[in-house]
């Protein structure tokens, strides 16, 4: 890298002041997922996203949803927008994977609550 | 009038680890009492991720966060009751509630945990000047329309108060199309988690004015403008650095306050938490009352909200098997200088487990900075803290043989570490 970064860790809510040299050494972290994300973070960034789809349950008018892995950070608003392309129908179980492979990201959209009716 | 061994008011990540908590320790005849329409308490509309990685070692979402504890209640088939509101909770622990099937009900608990959770700071609580249009909500209410309801409240909207909640949802409400103009905070610092101002507010270009507030309202039915100022030392907006942003909400993250009314109306003693005053048991001043979670003071992780409860689940267990008795010697613990409040208020050290943890919050950001514990005047533990902040709740496990004697007083103050 051309420059060193500091950096706040958000894989937990730590929030570890981590600093990344130019060879991508991290210092600061509390644990090896520290280090995992200031490399990321300094040459390309992910996040999870989550979100809501709409469902057809007479409980609730959305059903919570997440990226089942990291994607990149310049992919959330394409990812949105097929969320909110969708509507699901009950039953949903945590885990049921509602877009496949979404944005070519090759992670899933899934469903992170159960709603049965 | 019904009967219980332990009764829990409260259906979130508290009560139910509670719950389940005190059934392992061989409590049977329990009953849940929530007020909302689920179990799992205000998780329900946490809809992001950042949660377990203590208690589950993994990073969960609010919703599958909870859902493992409702699974683990569900397992043991502890009995709940949904959509009942308690109205009542006497001195001879009496507990009174409300719902559409059965209508009013009594019943008479051997034991209680309190994990009723805690309440938004609303705009009542600071009277912005200017007018009292529509529009203006506060961040966890927001939450709750756009996470269960499916309703974006507003398309463009401006933030007062850093509060981890605001932060969340001005990442929430940018993602799905609305335009996020800015969060202003009193303080010179944020009150949020650090992670939260990096993903939320800097991932989304959003602009943080710190020591600014919003100075004036404007709108005739529904919120037109605001005008946000910078403030001065002592909090009051300097004139001449207004600043005016066209928005439709205002939304607000100015604090979490415990909803501890039900004990105060008893006339238990509160602590600086604005809690209930408890010893190392999580037990309040009256035996078998037992208080756990944001009731007890406002955390900012789920995960410890259920280390806490699984603490008064377990204790309330004791009680009812008469293993807690009360001891007159007992060591008073108080916040020192720069501290806000500690959680517990007293240490009974006769029934103390071998490690006891000490909560606290600091009041001000701080570097290069001892945590200084001392008993009866004199320094117990000492711990360096490079950086501190209010925003993260500090714990600090203290071993009992640290503790010279059963009375006495613990301070934990905080103390600039001296120049060399």
């Amino acid at each position: 890298m051309e420059k060193e970064y500091d950096l706040i860790c958000i894989m937990c809510p730590n929030g570890c002041r981590l600093h990344v040299d130019k060879d991508l050494n991290v210092t600061g972290n509390k644990c090896l997922r520290g280090v995992n994300y200031g490399k990321a973070e300094v040459t390309h960034p992910t996040r999870i996203v989550t979100s809501t789809v709409k469902i057809d349950s007479h409980e609730l008018a959305v059903c919570p949803v997440k990226t089942k892995d990291p994607i990149p950070k310049e992919k959330i608003f394409d990812i949105m927008a097929e969320i909110n392309k969708i509507s699901l129908k009950c039953p949903v179980h945590i885990g049921d994977v509602v877009i496949q492979n979404v944005c070519g990201t090759g992670s899933d959209i899934v469903a992170t609550r159960e709603i049965l009716q | 009038m019904k009967q219980k061994d332990l009764l829990i008011i409260g259906g979130g990540s508290a009560g139910l680890a509670a719950a389940v908590s005190a059934y392992d320790a061989g409590v049977r005849d329990i009953l849940i009492v929530e007020k909302g329409p689920f179990l799992g308490g205000i998780l329900n509309q946490c809809v992001h991720n950042g949660f377990g990685l203590h208690e589950f070692k993994e990073e969960l979402t609010g919703p599958e966060f909870f859902s493992r504890l409702v699974d683990e209640v569900k397992e043991r088939h502890i009995e709940y009751v949904l959509n009942s509101f308690v109205t009542d909770l006497t001195k001879d622990k009496v507990v009174s509630y409300t719902n559409r099937e059965d209508g009013f009900v009594q019943v008479k608990a051997k034991a209680i945990i309190m994990s009723a959770g805690c309440y938004e700071r609303n705009a009542g609580a600071i009277g912005i000047p200017g007018d009292r249009p529509a529009g203006v909500i506060t961040a966890g209410q927001a939450q709750l329309y756009m996470n269960e309801y499916g309703y974006l409240v507003g398309k463009r909207v401006f933030i007062l108060g850093s509060g981890d909640i605001g932060l969340i949802m001005a990442r929430r409400m940018s993602l799905e199309g609305a335009k996020v103009l800015g969060v202003a905070e009193l303080m010179p610092y944020s009150n949020g988690l650090n992670r939260n101002i990096v993903q939320c507010l800097e991932d989304y270009n959003i602009p943080l004015y710190l020591s600014h507030t919003v100075s004036r309202v404007y709108g005739k039915s529904h919120l037109e403008k605001i005008e946000i100022s910078k403030v001065d030392d002592h909090m009051q907006p300097i004139p001449g650095t207004e600043m005016t942003f066209e928005c439709d909400t205002l939304m607000l993250s100015i604090g979490l306050i415990p909803y501890n009314n039900l004990l105060n109306h008893i006339g238990l003693p509160t602590s600086r938490s604005r809690g209930a005053w408890v010893n190392e048991h999580m037990e309040t001043k009256l035996d078998g009352l037992f208080s756990c979670g944001n009731v007890l003071h406002v955390h900012d992780l789920a995960d410890n909200v259920v280390e806490e409860a699984k603490v008064a689940g377990k204790a309330a267990a004791q009680y009812l098997d008469g293993k807690l008795p009360r001891h007159e010697e007992l060591i008073k613990v108080e916040p020192g200088d720069g501290v806000g409040y500690t959680v517990p208020c007293e240490i009974d050290l006769a029934n103390a487990e071998a490690v006891v943890p000490i909560k606290f919050r600091v009041r001000k950001p701080s570097k290069d900075v001892y945590l200084e514990f001392k008993f009866n005047g004199e320094t117990i533990r000492r711990i360096y803290k490079q950086t501190i902040i209010p925003s993260e709740m500090e714990i600090t496990p203290l071993k009992k043989e640290l503790f010279t004697s059963n009375t006495g007083l613990l301070t934990v103050s905080l103390v600039q570490k001296e120049a060399k």
